[in-house]
């Protein structure tokens, strides 16, 4: 099974090759405009994104549902909780 | 006849429209073409100088210009509000009652600030993105005489993301020069875990921040206002307490893009392709600047750089021709810059594939800035640069 199977996005954010104002700012837009239990993909091509996301998630109290390596970008899964 | 339809006379929208009449100049005076700019006010503002009207050293009136004196004479303006774009009939609806029809249609129509999405915005918090709030801001801090200054962010996306950085160290400068730097705090909120998205130009300005005693707090996007305490809340559970609070309003498409269904709510952004730039898949509609939503700066240095593609591929539609390869497809390139204040800016220039690597801060580039400021009437809007 893919590792995703049961985390079907409801909305994707593209923020590949954005350097400003960045994937993380992408996913915060996405968060505000969503309601709780929305999940949230973010596609990232910046290597940061992969540390960066999950801080702020975790400071912000969301899930982070995981991070996945995929061809030549990351896609990073969040459930918006609140 | 062709009919091109252009909404929004900003940067993105007169320059498309300045790249087209040149191209298709011939079609133009036989009438076989038609272009057509559609603009609220009439009036082309240049935004970028709003944070000079706070920062003492611009006036509004130098920042505006009538749109008619900055399109080619082959161009058509009509003033008038959109309110619905009908793609079945492919006709636009102004206010007024006006029907207006196109077989290419372009999206320029920029974004809006929404300072009443925040409870208490009006009331407690200053910005600087009109000239009236500006101004407000100016005489706020005229008026300041030492406490603490929190500069916040309230909203994602926002036009210009350097410019609450930019306006933090202007600040810090102003005081000190004042005299009042002594008795003041000031505290700068980003959205995200460093000082600036792009980590070359957080590693530079950090230090920076330090050296100024400018406060950081990462990871503090800015949720409600509590103007009893005077503090603020942020998204991440945080408060902090201010006495002249600078926050960036939240902002918004236009809602005739969300009411005709080209545009997802609550956001009002277009979804836009990032090479073609064309709007969710259609072929004659395209988008350009601050209203679509790719993942770019909302800047005017992003519209600059794109209206380009979008005339060209409207010009080789019309045409019948291949496109030239070289503005087929959106690079994703920006070109902007970045002051760090007491007179030095650096420049911040990147695309999809490759991350800015910004000179060290010097004189040269915070003159740039004044230098394109000031000539910015006669060459972008122109096509100039």
């Amino acid at each position: 099974m893919d590792d995703t199977a049961t985390a079907v996005p409801d909305r994707i954010l593209d923020g590949r090759g954005s350097f400003c104002p960045g994937p993380l700012m992408e996913l915060i837009r996405g968060i505000r405009e969503s309601t709780p239990g929305t999940v949230l993909s973010v596609y990232s091509s910046d290597s940061g994104s992969k540390s960066d996301i999950p801080k702020w998630v975790a400071k912000a109290g969301h899930r982070l549902i995981g991070v996945f390596p995929r061809d030549g970008y990351d896609e990073i899964i969040v459930e918006k909780t609140h | 006849m062709q009919r091109i339809l252009i909404l929004g006379g900003g940067v993105g929208g007169t320059l498309t429209a300045n790249l087209l009449a040149k191209q298709l100049r011939r079609d133009l005076k036989t009438g076989d073409v038609s272009l057509t700019v559609v603009d609220e006010t009439g009036q082309h503002t240049y935004q970028p100088g709003f944070m000079y009207i706070a920062m003492g050293g611009e006036r509004a009136e130098n920042l505006q210009r009538p749109e008619r004196s900055l399109l080619d004479s082959r161009v058509n303006l009509v003033v008038g509000a959109v309110e619905l774009v009908d793609e079945a009939t492919q006709t636009v609806h102004l206010a007024d009652g006006q029907r207006l029809g196109y077989d290419e249609l372009v999206l320029a129509t920029g974004c809006r600030i929404v300072p009443e999405a925040v409870e208490h915005f009006d009331t407690e918090a200053h910005h600087f993105y009109s000239a009236e709030a500006a101004l407000e801001l100016r005489h706020a801090l005229d008026s300041f005489r030492g406490g603490t200054i929190v500069i916040g962010i309230a909203g994602m996306p926002y036009k210009c993301p350097p410019a609450p950085l930019e306006v933090a160290f202007l600040i810090e400068a102003e005081l000190r020069q004042r005299g009042l730097r002594e008795q003041s705090g000031l505290h700068f909120c980003s959205p995200i875990g460093r000082a600036f998205s792009i980590e070359s130009v957080s590693e530079m300005v950090t230090p920076i921040l330090e050296q100024k005693g400018i406060e950081l707090h990462t990871f503090f996007n800015v949720e409600t206002i509590d103007p009893t305490r005077k503090v603020i809340h942020s998204l991440e559970g945080e408060e902090l307490a201010y006495d002249l609070l600078i926050l960036v309003p939240p902002h918004k498409g236009q809602q005739f893009l969300i009411d005709s269904g080209l545009a997802p709510a609550p956001g009002g952004w277009l979804p836009t392709d990032r090479a073609t730039l064309q709007v969710g898949g259609r072929q004659h509609i395209y988008a350009l600047g601050d209203a679509t939503d790719l993942p770019l700066s909302k800047a005017g240095s992003t519209a600059h750089f794109e209206a380009p593609v979008v005339a060209e591929r409207i010009a080789a539609t019309i045409l019948g021709r291949d496109l030239d390869p070289k503005h087929s497809d959106y690079t994703g390139k920006v070109m902007c810059f970045f002051e760090v204040g007491d007179g030095k800016g650096t420049l911040l220039q990147f695309d999809y594939e490759h991350p800015p690597k910004p000179p060290r801060p010097n004189q040269l580039w915070h003159l740039g800035k004044v230098v394109f400021n000031k000539t910015y009437w006669h060459t972008v809007p122109k096509g100039r640069v």
